[in-house]
C-alpha cells in the first residue's frame, strides 16, 4: 500500500545542503509493524513526514494505495491524511483549549462528519481507550500517558490504514511508555499498518520490521515481513 | 478496513463558528483588546454623529422658533455677485428709522415693519448688575414675535423715534435684579440711563436664537441714544397673509435702492433659507466629525491585522496539527477570518450599545439638544467594522493557510 520509489529530500541548513532521503525504495504493505531507526539527522523523521504527506519529496514517486501523491494538489492531500493516515506526535500536539473528548473528535470535526456520529465514534474510542473517566478533562489535567493515548484516540477516530508515530514514547516514563506501546500494538494486530520512528533500541526491536537509516539510506532493513499473508499470521500470533 | 471516502468535505459552518468562538474565549486579553478596540470605533462613530445631528436639531428648533413668515432686512451686501470686490471704504449706508417710516408707507404687502437693534449693555438695580442683551424696537415687536408679559404692559406704541425711558425686562433678569419681589414699577439702570420697568416678559421668550428672558426690552430710538448708534440691526417685515413673500420681498429691495440713491446695499432673507444654510453647514460638520472617528475605525483594524498576525505565530502548531488532521487551506483560512469577523461584530454590537447609551446620557443632560445617531453612520460604521475584520485578517489568515505542515508542527512560521 506505501510504495516509495526514488525519494529524494534535500534541506538547505545554511550554506550546507543536506541530503535528509537520498533515493529511498521501500514497500510497506497493509498491516505492518515497522520500526525506523537510527541516529539524528539520519533523515527517518523526514521519511515519516514524506510517508505522511506533511512533507514533499523533492523528486520520486510515492504511491499510497495505488494513488501517485507527488504533485498531488495540497488539497487532496490533506484529504488523503485525513481518510488514510493517523499521526501520534512525541509531543502530543493536543489542543490546549479543548477536552480530552474534544480533541479526540477533532478530526471528526473537520471532516464534517455529523453531530450524532462524532459522539459514537468519540464515546466508543473513549471507553476503548479507557478515557471514559478522562473525557472531559483538558489535556493540562491529563497525565503525560494519558495524554498521548488521547493523541492515539484521535489518530484512530477516522479509521486510518496507517498510524504513524515519531517516538510516541519519547516523553514518557516507562510504565507509561509501555502502556501506550501496547495500545499500538494492539491496533496493529487490529489490521492498521504501524510505522514507528524511533530512538530506542529495546522498542524498536518489538516490531515485525526493522529499517534502519543512515545518511539519508537504508542502511538494513531485515524484511522481517514480505507479503500479507504473513502479515496475517503475525498479528493473530500477537493476539 | 477500507472504508468508503466520505462524502463530507469539510468542517461545517456551525463548527466553524463553535471553534472560533473556543478560541476567543480562551485568549481574553487578545479578545477584550480587539473587543474594546471595535467597541470604541463604532461607538465613537456613533457617539459624534449623534453630537452633530444634535447640534443640527437644535439650531434648527432655535430658527423655527424665528417664524417662518417673515423678512428680515440685513444692511450691507451679503449675497456674492460676480463683480469686483468692493472697494474700502465703501462700507453699507445705514438702515435708518426714516428708512422704516418709508418702508410703511410704500409696503403694501406688509402688516408690519419693525426696526430692531441689538446690544449687550450693564444694568443695574438694587446695587446689582450684571450685563444683558438689549434689544430696541417697538410695541409691533410683541405682535410679531408673539411675545406676552405676565405683569405690566408691553412697550408703548408711540413714534418710533421718540425715546421713552421705559423697559419691559426678561423673566429671567427680574427674577436676578428683583428676586420674587414686583419689578414693574422699579427703576432701574441701563448703561447710564435710568429706565422705569412697565412689564415683564412671561415665559419662554425665543428670538434669533437667543432667549430674551435673559433680555430687556425698550423703545428704538432709546437704545439709539443709549449705543449712539443711527443705523439700526435689522429690520423685520410680517407680510400680510396670503401677501405673496418673493413679491414682497422685491418690492423691498425696490424701495431700498430709491431711498438709497440707487444702490442695493441690503440684504433681505427669509428665516427659511438662513436656516436650510445652517442646515447644510451642519451636515457636512456631522459628515465631518463622523468620518474622523472612522479613523479609529481604521485603526481598530490595523489592530486586528497585528492581534490576528500575533494569533497566527502564537497557534503555529495547532495550525500545524489541524493541516496533518486534514484541514485544507481553504478551511484553515476560514477558521482565522470568522474568529476576527465573530470578533469584530461583538465589538460593533457592543460600540453601538456604548454609542447609543452615550447618545442618551447626553438627551437626559441636555434635554434641549435632540442628539441622535443617524440610521446610516450606524449600519456604516456596523458594516465597516465587519469589513475591516475580513480585510485585515486576510493578510494573517492566508499566511497561516500558506504553512507547511510539517514546518507549522515544529512551531517554525516561514
Amino acid at each position: 500500500m506505501i510504495h516509495l520509489r526514488g525519494i529524494h529530500r534535500e534541506f538547505a541548513l545554511g550554506d550546507e545542503i543536506v541530503r535528509a532521503l537520498d533515493g529511498i525504495d521501500l514497500d510497506i504493505h497493509t498491516g505492518e509493524y515497522v520500526s525506523v531507526m537510527g541516529p539524528s539527522g539520519s533523515g527517518k523523521s523526514t521519511l515519516l513526514n514524506v510517508v505522511g504527506l506533511l512533507d514533499t519529496p523533492d523528486a520520486g514517486s510515492y504511491k499510497l494505495d495505488g494513488i501517485e501523491t507527488v504533485g498531488l494538489p495540497e488539497e487532496a492531500r490533506g484529504r488523503l491524511r485525513r481518510e488514510k493516515i493517523g499521526f501520534v506526535f512525541q509531543a502530543y500536539h493536543l489542543i490546549p483549549r479543548l477536552t480530552a473528548r474534544e480533541n479526540i473528535a477533532l478530526p471528526m470535526v473537520l471532516a464534517g462528519m455529523p453531530t450524532a456520529e462524532r459522539r459514537v465514534r468519540t464515546d466508543e474510542t473513549l471507553k476503548r481507550l479507557n478515557l471514559w473517566a478522562r473525557a472531559d478533562h483538558l489535556p493540562q489535567q491529563l497525565s503525560g500517558g494519558q495524554r498521548q493515548r488521547v493523541a492515539i484516540g484521535r489518530a484512530v477516530v477516522m479509521k486510518p490504514e496507517i498510524i504513524l508515530a515519531d517516538e510516541p514514547t519519547g516523553n514518557l516514563d516507562s510504565r507509561s511508555g509501555r502502556e501506550v506501546m501496547e495500545l499500538l500494538e494492539e491496533l496493529n494486530a487490529s489490521g492498521i499498518t504501524l510505522m514507528m520512528v524511533t530512538h530506542d533500541n529495546v522498542l524498536g526491536a518489538r516490531a515485525h520490521r526493522h529499517i534502519v537509516f543512515g545518511d539519508g539510506h537504508v542502511v538494513s532493513d531485515d524484511r522481517a515481513v514480505r507479503n500479507e499473508h504473513e502479515v496475517k499470521n503475525n498479528a493473530s500470533a500477537s493476539l | 478496513m477500507h472504508q468508503p471516502v466520505s462524502e463530507v468535505t469539510g468542517i461545517t459552518w456551525r463548527d466553524s463558528v463553535l471553534f472560533a468562538l473556543l478560541v476567543l474565549r480562551r485568549y481574553r486579553f487578545r479578545t477584550s483588546m480587539m473587543l474594546l478596540a471595535m467597541t470604541l470605533a463604532v461607538g465613537s462613530v456613533v457617539a459624534f454623529t449623534a453630537l452633530g445631528e444634535g447640534a443640527r436639531g437644535f439650531v434648527q428648533n432655535e430658527f423655527s422658533s424665528l417664524g417662518g413668515e417673515l423678512l428680515v432686512v440685513l444692511p450691507g451686501r451679503k449675497q456674492t455677485t460676480g463683480g469686483a470686490p468692493p472697494v474700502m471704504g465703501t462700507a453699507a449706508r445705514d438702515v435708518t428709522l426714516a428708512d422704516v417710516r418709508s418702508l410703511r408707507e410704500r409696503l403694501r404687502g406688509a402688516q408690519a415693519v419693525v426696526p430692531l437693534m441689538a446690544g449687550k449693555v450693564e444694568v443695574s438695580a438694587n446695587a446689582r448688575s450684571r450685563d444683558v442683551m438689549i434689544v430696541g424696537s417697538t410695541a409691533q415687536y410683541f405682535s410679531v414675535r408673539e411675545l406676552k408679559v405676565m405683569n405690566g404692559s408691553i412697550l408703548p406704541e408711540i413714534e418710533d423715534n421718540l425715546a421713552q425711558p421705559v423697559c419691559v425686562i426678561g423673566g429671567k433678569v427680574s427674577t436676578e435684579l428683583f428676586g420674587n419681589n414686583q419689578a414693574v414699577g422699579e427703576w432701574i439702570k441701563i448703561g447710564d440711563r435710568r429706565f422705569r420697568i412697565i412689564g415683564v416678559l412671561s415665559g419662554k421668550a425665543d428670538a434669533s436664537g437667543f432667549d430674551l428672558g435673559d433680555g430687556v426690552l425698550i423703545p428704538v430710538a432709546s437704545t439709539q441714544m443709549l449705543f449712539n448708534r443711527q443705523g439700526l440691526f435689522r429690520v423685520i417685515i410680517q407680510p400680510r397673509t396670503y401677501y405673496p413673500i418673493d413679491k414682497l420681498r422685491n418690492e423691498i429691495l425696490d424701495a431700498f435702492r430709491d431711498l438709497h440713491q440707487g444702490e442695493e446695499d441690503v440684504t433681505v432673507v427669509k428665516p427659511d433659507s438662513m436656516m436650510q444654510t445652517f442646515d447644510k453647514i451642519f451636515i457636512a460638520l456631522t459628515l465631518g466629525i463622523g468620518a474622523i472617528a472612522g479613523i479609529s475605525l481604521l485603526v481598530a483594524g490595523v489592530l486586528v491585522m497585528n492581534l490576528t498576525l500575533i494569533s497566527v505565530s502564537q497557534r503555529t502548531k495547532e495550525i500545524g496539527l489541524l493541516k496533518a488532521l486534514g484541514a485544507s487551506n481553504h478551511q484553515i483560512r476560514r477558521l482565522f477570518l470568522l474568529e476576527s469577523v465573530l470578533l469584530c461584530m461583538a465589538g460593533a454590537v457592543c460600540g453601538v450599545i456604548a454609542g447609543e447609551l452615550l447618545v442618551l446620557l447626553g438627551r437626559t443632560l441636555w434635554p434641549n439638544v435632540p442628539f441622535a445617531a443617524p440610521t446610516w453612520a450606524v449600519v456604516t460604521s456596523v458594516l465597516i467594522a465587519l469589513l475591516s475584520g475580513l480585510v485585515f485578517a486576510w493578510l494573517p489568515a492566508s499566511r497561516a493557510a500558506r504553512l507547511q505542515p510539517v514546518e507549522a508542527l515544529a512551531g517554525k512560521m516561514t
